[in-house]
């Protein structure tokens, strides 16, 4: 049997959100199936998609998860 | 014209029109007018993925298989923090320095507020940005643009998405005076002749997107807008006869078969 996996409450794009402990901003954005260049903004501050491997998601952390779309 | 290309801040740029990517139809409509314009730089919006429905996004694969260069903005943003954030976001997505930097102060006409504008526009330069900053027709505030490091200013010819046309030539005119960097008139154009209108006027470029997308054919409206840019630069280099209020003969005056003399004239 699998220990459950814990789970930590998140903001996501103004949302309210769980996902699992321990997750970084890129394995995060797999769990939630963003695919392409998103760019992410935790707790205000740019995550570089450099750092977006190294930087771990924590309780109460809010990220806003963008992405381009058609605009003058 | 072929040495006539636009060059901003040392970055040569291929076409003095720069469209948006907005209110289109759908993404085939986008590509077919975004070509039909001319364009090389377009811009594009920063806005939350929607989580509910991932795997979209087909527009930013098209400007990129296309070869547009991208220009993000940061429309929606009401305070100098948030068009900060906003810039920093879409310089990640877009993977470029450019930025089309917006701060609105007002929802229902969209004008700038130009105060957080030059503001956000400092922080953004010292970051290494290259901003480019929609502004209004003032060309005191173009002036604090460029003192803070803005290589071109954008100023509005009409509120955004009115398609009102250039509707204060004359201070476009004096904020072209004002500053010694490209003047890109952002905003206003409704259909062709404004856009001829303020490239006639000195405009180094024009940049719309609704007068476009919203035309019943948006392609063939690209290329009237294209060939309105074209024409207006052409004439803006040729320099226009002065203009005068009476007539002025083209035919010889000499030589006509007509039997009698010409009427008294208006004195």
């Amino acid at each position: 049997m699998t220990e459950p996996t814990a789970q930590i409450a998140i903001v996501v794009n103004g949302e309210p959100r769980e996902v699992p402990a321990g997750l970084t901003v890129a394995a995060l954005l797999g769990h939630l199936g963003v695919a392409g260049l998103a760019a992410v903004e935790r707790n205000r501050e740019l995550v570089p998609r450099a750092r977006q491997s190294a930087v771990v998601v924590e309780p109460g952390d809010a990220l806003e998860i963008v992405h381009l779309v058609g605009g003058g | 014209m072929s040495d006539d290309t636009l060059t901003i801040g040392g970055r040569a740029f291929g076409s003095r029109l720069f469209v948006g990517t907005g209110k289109y139809k759908d993404v085939e409509e986008t590509r077919l007018a975004l070509r039909a314009s001319g364009a090389s730089v377009v811009t594009v919006a920063v806005r939350r993925v929607d989580l509910t429905q991932t795997g979209k996004g087909s527009m930013f694969g098209m400007l990129r298989a296309e070869g547009f260069t991208l220009l993000p903005n940061t429309a929606g943003c009401y305070t100098a923090d948030d068009a900060v954030r906003c810039a920093r976001l879409g310089r990640e997505a877009a993977e470029t320095d450019l930025v089309k930097l917006e701060v609105i102060g007002d929802p229902k006409t969209l004008f700038p507020d130009t105060e957080a504008l030059v503001a956000a526009a400092r922080v953004l330069v010292k970051e290494g940005f290259f901003v480019l900053p929609y502004t209004n027709d003032d060309p005191i505030v173009a002036r604090k643009l460029v003192e803070v490091g803005c290589p071109a200013v954008m100023p509005l010819g009409a509120p955004i998405g009115s398609g009102l046309g250039i509707r204060n030539p004359h201070n476009l005119r004096i904020l072209m005076e004002t500053v010694s960097v490209p003047v890109i008139v952002d905003a206003g154009v409704g259909t062709a002749s404004d856009a001829a209108v303020a490239m006639e006027l000195g405009a180094h470029g024009v940049l719309m997107n609704t007068a476009i997308a919203l035309a019943r054919n948006p392609v063939q409206m690209a290329t009237a807008m294209r060939l309105g840019v074209e024409a207006g630069r052409l004439a803006y280099l040729a320099g226009r006869m002065a203009p005068r209020l009476y007539a002025n003969a083209s035919s010889p005056l000499t030589g006509s078969i007509a039997t009698s003399s010409a009427p008294l004239s208006i004195e």
